[in-house]
């Protein structure tokens, strides 16, 4: 039975801020299943705005709402296919018949380390998560990842010692754990990612030579008087420099 | 796709692309800029503020939103709560999990504090994820800290407070060298250097990033090194109430724990806000880039502890939120984009502002466009915006550029069918970031003795407009900054501070004074969007369910 039909307000797209000044036509409704349990909700909203119209106020399963925090991971099955299908709730739009289960949180392992004193060596991330090794290369991990990214070719790379290949695959990691959640190896694959690119971006990339030079010339105090000259300078003084091009030149595109 | 009613407009953008490449658009003189402002900007609009009646900034103007959450009664009812026998004793206690505080958290135990790390969501939950483009620091040879002020200033017009700007330009560097050896994976050349770009306002080009998931590789490390040091942390637990002693001074905080609705006393030598900013107040019914938490609950907790705030009249609308699809109207897109060469263009397929002006100024000049020009894009839900011809990202920069260099822009929209690199994407301004905050020194220090502030809370760095990559720079600088001094405080102190709500009676007898109605309570905490007749307020504090556990 679907529940909580609610009036047709004009909040059309869920009621994050500006609504639309002419709403058209009350809008199509379609059926979700929150765990089982039937929702009328509008077409075109995404599954948090669903499940917002349908009565839950958000604590866990919430995060940044635009992509990015990974709290959100979201499961669900259609009528049509056998088929699990994954997706972060804030990005997903509503379909018909679904049913879906949000899975904001799910038991993870992590390697404690000193950063500075890891080696980036082909076996340190075996030694900090030997269960990479377990892998079965099923691809369960690559299959539910809502960012589209190649975790078991990571992994793999993992094995290998690989540190730019795990970087380069793992970049658009939101750690959402939905990897973790089908690994029959009991892999926590987004933690070794992390580790794998922490060690590439502290032991591999260079360090830049032009940084390095710049805080040699501030611990030497070169800016400190010119910064006091403009902190004491008064606005009208400021502006005429800010746009004064001789002053304040402008580094070509 | 886009429905054929838009793509008129599209193939006008295409039939212009070429010309438009070799166009020099001119930069805003200083008198055009005060006219587009004064013209457009939604600060301007009049009957949008109100001056505050109670508190530290009374007679001082804010808008609305902001004005309902800071005249309002507190919404903890400290009946039954033992303030004089804290659950938890702590040193340092930082309130808010995202950069700000995990790196005043990471600074206070290096400087030898014992911490303790509060927040509502989960650690990592917070506007840092989502800040994309980058981090300012003046670190190449033909650039200096001094332009690097001098940037920040011109985009604050000149109101920032200098000791606060001085600060974030001359740690910049140090802070990116902090952000390398930590591993944060910065876009280099093969020897090292770091490849940058321009951002709004900036006559440099010092913009860092990591892809276009500068914050949200930031906040993955520094979380990852926060939980390799075991530093204490509560998730899911809000603060409802700072705790003062006799003499005012902050001494700790009132937590809830969201899910349970059991509140719980922490006792500490000092507090550290870092609870991020108001997006979610949704200022004029604009839609926000921002996370789910930000509610503005720092200001809230801070004014009523006798804290004064500074331009509070002045929100950030970034100029280019997600116009079209619907599901994710006013998300972020980046200002990298622009940054690396996209244009804006109206309905007739023309420019209408120089790209990289500061974020005030072209938000003002597409909302011109849009309103009183009337060459937008109207959409079929009735909402407008005008295009960012991100395709000529492409031209410029070779085919397959956008999903190097804008992998997460380019997910997002090609979820709903908008490949970024070969159509261009619908943009509106939309609500980002909160210029002013809680005035603090160059420390950190907000004035009420004990009590620190760092990040988005924080008011002053930036004047009335914060530029690109300041913003995931000023987290970490005042935040560090904000540890290592609170840190310091607590060490100096003798022995535990008394706990008491006392500033509570005086801020109640203000509100009463002023008649403001008893319903409305704060701090927000978590904002409601179910429908209109579905909402209660703060359902998860009824803690009538919980009994008080004996102790």
């Amino acid at each position: 039975m679907a529940e909580n039909k609610g009036s047709q307000d004009s909040r059309v797209s869920g009621s994050e801020g500006r609504s639309n000044p002419q709403t058209p036509e009350p809008p199509s409704l379609l059926t979700i299943y929150v765990m089982g349990k039937a929702y009328e909700v509008p077409k075109g909203l995404t599954i948090m705005k669903a499940m917002e119209y349908a009565g839950y106020q958000f604590i866990r399963g919430c995060g940044c709402r635009g992509g990015f925090c990974g709290a959100c991971g979201t499961v669900y099955r259609t009528e049509s296919s056998y088929k699990v299908k994954v997706g972060l709730a804030c990005q997903t739009e509503v379909e018909d018949g679904m049913y879906l289960v949000q899975l904001p949180f799910y038991p993870a392992t992590k390697a404690k380390y000193d950063i500075e004193e890891l080696k980036a060596t082909t076996q340190t991330l075996v030694r900090c998560s030997p269960e990479i090794m377990r892998c079965i290369s099923c691809n369960s991990c690559t299959k539910i990842c809502p960012q589209d990214i190649d975790v078991m070719g990571y992994v793999n790379a993992a094995i290998r010692g690989d540190y730019d290949r795990v970087a380069d695959l793992s970049f658009d990691c939101i750690m959402c754990g939905l990897c973790a959640s089908r690994c029959p190896a009991e892999i926590v694959q987004y933690n070794v990612a992390l580790l794998a690119r922490r060690i590439a971006g502290a032991k591999l990339q260079k360090r830049s030579p032009h940084l390095q030079e710049r805080l040699k010339e501030i611990e030497a105090g070169k800016f400190g008087d010119g910064l006091k000259k403009l902190m004491a300078a008064s606005a009208e003084e400021l502006s005429k420099m800010f746009y004064d091009k001789e002053v304040r030149d402008i580094e070509p595109a | 796709m886009y429905p054929e009613e838009m793509n008129e407009s599209i193939r006008r953008l295409e039939a212009t692309r070429k010309e438009r490449m070799k166009q020099e658009f001119p930069m805003r003189t200083a008198e055009q800029k005060k006219e587009l402002l004064e013209g457009f900007h939604p600060d301007y609009i009049e009957a949008s503020m109100r001056a505050l009646a109670v508190g530290p900034n009374k007679g001082d103007r804010t808008p609305h939103e902001l004005a309902n959450v800071l005249e309002a009664w507190p919404v903890l009812e400290p009946g039954g709560l033992d303030l004089a026998n804290p659950e938890s004793d702590v040193d340092v206690l930082v309130i808010g999990g995202g950069g700000a505080g995990v790196s005043a958290a990471l600074m206070a135990q290096e400087t030898g504090a014992d911490v303790l790390l509060v927040t509502k969501l989960r650690v990592g939950d917070a506007n840092t994820v989502m800040a994309q483009g980058g981090i300012q620091a003046a670190d190449k040879a033909n650039d200096s800290p001094e332009r690097h002020y001098l940037d920040v200033l011109g985009g604050g017009h000149f109101k920032n407070r200098p000791e606060l700007a001085r600060a974030l330009v001359a740690d910049a560097p140090g802070i990116i060298d902090w952000l390398e050896k930590l591993g944060v994976m910065f876009d280099k050349e093969p020897d090292g250097t770091m490849i940058t770009i321009h951002g709004g306002g900036t006559s440099r080009k010092r913009m860092h990033a990591a892809r276009d998931y500068t914050g949200a590789e930031i906040m993955r490390v520094l979380r990852d090194e926060f939980q390799n040091r075991d530093v204490p942390r509560t998730e899911f637990a809000a603060v409802t109430e700072l705790l003062t002693d006799a003499k005012g001074a902050v001494s700790g905080a009132v937590l809830v724990n969201l899910e349970t609705g059991r509140k719980c006393v922490v006792r500490a030598k000092a507090v550290i806000l870092a609870t991020g900013g108001c997006g979610r107040l949704h200022m004029q019914g604009f839609p926000c880039t921002n996370h789910y938490g930000a509610t503005a609950d720092g200001l809230v907790l801070a004014y009523r502890v006798g804290a004064k705030l500074a331009f509070i009249d002045t929100i950030q609308y970034h100029p280019t939120g997600v116009a079209y699809p619907e599901q994710i109207l006013g998300q972020l897109i980046t200002e990298k984009v622009r940054g690396i060469g996209a244009q804006l263009v109206n309905s007739e397929g023309n420019r209408f502002i120089y790209e990289l002006e500061s974020r005030d100024i072209t938000a003002s000049a597409i909302i011109r466009e849009c309103k009183a020009e009337a060459r937008g894009i109207e959409t079929v839900t009735g909402g407008v915006g005008v295009w960012l011809d991100s395709p000529l990202i492409e031209v410029l920069k070779g085919k397959g550029s956008i999903k190097a260099t804008l992998p997460a822009m380019y997910h997002q929209f090609e979820r709903y069918g908008i490949e970024m690199d070969k159509v261009p994407v619908l943009t509106y301004p939309t609500q980002h970031y909160q210029n002013g905050g809680v005035l603090v020194d160059d420390t950190g220090h907000t004035g009420v003795r004990n009590l620190f502030a760092a990040g988005e809370v924080v008011g002053g760095i930036h004047g009335r407009n914060r530029l690109m990559g300041n913003s995931l720079l000023d987290i970490l600088v005042f935040g560090r900054r904000a540890g290592k001094a609170a840190a310091e405080a607590a060490k100096a102190m003798e022995k535990a501070p008394d706990t008491g709500l006392r500033h509570m009676d005086a801020f109640k007898a203000e509100l009463n004074k002023a008649g403001i109605p008893e319903d409305r309570k704060s701090p927000m905490l978590l904002p409601d969007y179910r429908r209109p007749e579905m909402r209660r307020p703060y359902p998860f504090l009824a803690d009538e369910c919980v009994q008080p556990v004996a102790r």
